[in-house]
C-alpha cells in the first residue's frame, strides 16, 4: 500500500441520511471525493457536519443510504482506512508527546513513519519528553496532527482542523494537506474557516 | 499482536503514573482491613474467622471502586473512537484493557494481602489461601465489572450505576471466594470443590466479559 495512484479511489455516499436522538440531521444526503480531492463540508451549526464525519468513520450508524469507498484496500474496511481528527484529541496528559505517538503508531498499525520525523513536521520536536498534559491547546492540535503523518492511511477525515492553530500552524498544516493530497490521499473536513488549500464545497442543511 | 501489547503496556503505564488509579485500590482496600479489627474489636478468634471475608470484601470493594473508569477516561478524551475504527476487534481491545486493568489494579491486591492477614490474626496457611483465592477470583471481577463500566460510557451515568449493575454478578465470586478459603482455616468442607468453581467463574467471565463489553460499547456509539 504505497502511495496510491490519483483518480484511483473514491469515496461515495448515496442517499445518507441521519437521525440522532430521534431528530433528523439531514437526509438524502448524495457525496462524493475522489483520491487527491479536498472536500469542506460547510453549513450552519447543529446542521450536522460533525455526524457526516462519524458515518463514514463508522462511528454512527446512518439511518438510511449508503456510503463506501471504492478503489481502497480491499482488506479493510472504510474506517480502518480513515484517520479521524475530532474536537477530543485522544492524547493522555500522564503520557509524553513521544509515548502518545508511538502508542497510536504501534496500536493502529500498517504502513508507518518514524514518530521523530513526523514530530518534527508539526514543530513539535522540542517537546518530545513533556507530558501531554502540559501542552496547549494549540500543541495539542499538532500532536494530534503528527499521528496522521505517522500512521498512513488515505482517508483523512478533520472536524474543525484548524481550530486552536496559529497563522503559522495553519500554513504549515496547509503544506500537510496538499503533501497528503499529492500521494493520492483524500481529504473530508467539517470546517468555518477557510481551510487554506483548494477544495471543494459541500454543503449540508441549507445555507448558512 | 503489537497492538494488543501496545494497549496493555499504555494503560499499565498510565494507571502507575501520578493520577493514575492503580495505587487508589490498594489504599482504598488498606484502609477498610485496617479499620476492620478497631471495629470488630480484640476477639482474636472473631478476627481470624472474619478475616477471608474481610478481605474478600475489601479487594472487591477496591476493584468496584477503579474499575468504573476503565472506559469513561478513553470515551472522554476520544480514544475510544480510534480503538472502535481500528483493524483490532473491539473485544479483543476490551480484554487488553481489562488485562492491564487487573495487572496494575488487581495484582496489587494480592500482593498486600500477606500483610493485611497479620492485622486479622491469620497464620500463614489461611493467607497463603486467602491470596490464591484472590488471584483465581479476581479476575472474574475486573471481567465482570468491565460489562458494568462499558454499560456506563453507554448510558452516560457514572460510577454509582455501574457499582449496582456489577454487584449481582460479583456475589458468586463472593461466596465461593470466602467459602474456598474458610475451608482451608475452618473447614468442614474441601477446599477443592469451591475453588474449582471459583476458577469456573473466571474462566467464564474471561470469555463472556470482553463480548458484552464490545457489544455494549458498540451499541452506545454515539
Amino acid at each position: 500500500m504505497s502511495d496510491l495512484k490519483r483518480g484511483e479511489m473514491q469515496l461515495s455516499g448515496r442517499g445518507v441520511t441521519c437521525v440522532r436522538g430521534g431528530r433528523e440531521v439531514f437526509a438524502g444526503l448524495d457525496f462524493a471525493a475522489v483520491a487527491g480531492e479536498a472536500v469542506a463540508v460547510v453549513g450552519r451549526n447543529g446542521s450536522g457536519k460533525t455526524s457526516l464525519l462519524r458515518l463514514i468513520a463508522g462511528l454512527l450508524v446512518p439511518a438510511g443510504g449508503r456510503i463506501a469507498l471504492e478503489g481502497g484496500d480491499t482488506e479493510l474496511t472504510l474506517p480502518e482506512q480513515c484517520h479521524y481528527l475530532g474536537h477530543r484529541d485522544a492524547l493522555k496528559p500522564a503520557l509524553s508527546v513521544a509515548e502518545n505517538l508511538t502508542f497510536w503508531a504501534d496500536f493502529l498499525g500498517g504502513e508507518r513513519l518514524d514518530a521523530a520525523k513526523s514530530l518534527a513536521a508539526v514543530g513539535l520536536d522540542h517537546a518530545t519528553h513533556l507530558p501531554a498534559g502540559f501542552l496547549s491547546a494549540g500543541q495539542r492540535r499538532r500532536l494530534s496532527l503528527a499521528r496522521l503523518l505517522t500512521v498512513r492511511r488515505p482517508v483523512w477525515l478533520l472536524d474543525e482542523p484548524t481550530n486552536a492553530l496559529d497563522v503559522a500552524g495553519q500554513d504549515m498544516f496547509g503544506g500537510l494537506m496538499r503533501e497528503h493530497l499529492a500521494r493520492g490521499g483524500l481529504i473530508i473536513a467539517a470546517t468555518h474557516a477557510p481551510l487554506g488549500i483548494e477544495s471543494r464545497e459541500l454543503r449540508i442543511g441549507g445555507a448558512a | 499482536m503489537t497492538a494488543l501489547s501496545a494497549l496493555i503496556r499504555r494503560d499499565i503505564r498510565i494507571a502507575l503514573r501520578v493520577g493514575g488509579g492503580a495505587l487508589i485500590g490498594v489504599l482504598f482496600f488498606l484502609t477498610v482491613v485496617v479499620l476492620m479489627p478497631f471495629a470488630v474489636g480484640p476477639d482474636l478468634a472473631l478476627l481470624s474467622r472474619l478475616g477471608p471475608a474481610i478481605l474478600w470484601l475489601g479487594a472487591l470493594l477496591a476493584s468496584l471502586l477503579t474499575l468504573d473508569r476503565l472506559f469513561m477516561a478513553d470515551h472522554e478524551d476520544g480514544s475510544l473512537d480510534l480503538i472502535t475504527m481500528s483493524q483490532t476487534p473491539l473485544e479483543l481491545a476490551c480484554a487488553a484493557k481489562a488485562l492491564a486493568h487487573w495487572l496494575a489494579a488487581g495484582l496489587p491486591l494480592i500482593v498486600a494481602t500477606p500483610v493485611l492477614g497479620l492485622l486479622l490474626n491469620l497464620d500463614m496457611v489461611a493467607t497463603s489461601a486467602v491470596a490464591l483465592t484472590l488471584l483465581a477470583g479476581t479476575p472474574a471481577l475486573t471481567f465482570t465489572g468491565m460489562i458494568g463500566a462499558a454499560l456506563a460510557v453507554t448510558l452516560h451515568r457514572g460510577g454509582l450505576l455501574m457499582a449496582v449493575l456489577v454487584l449481582p454478578l460479583s456475589i458468586p465470586v463472593l461466596i465461593f471466594g470466602v467459602a474456598a478459603s474458610q475451608a482451608v482455616i475452618v473447614g468442614p468442607m474441601t477446599f477443592g470443590a469451591p475453588f474449582s468453581i471459583l476458577c469456573a467463574l473466571s474462566l467464564v467471565s474471561l470469555v463472556v466479559g470482553p463480548f458484552a463489553a464490545a457489544a455494549s460499547l458498540r451499541h452506545g456509539l454515539d
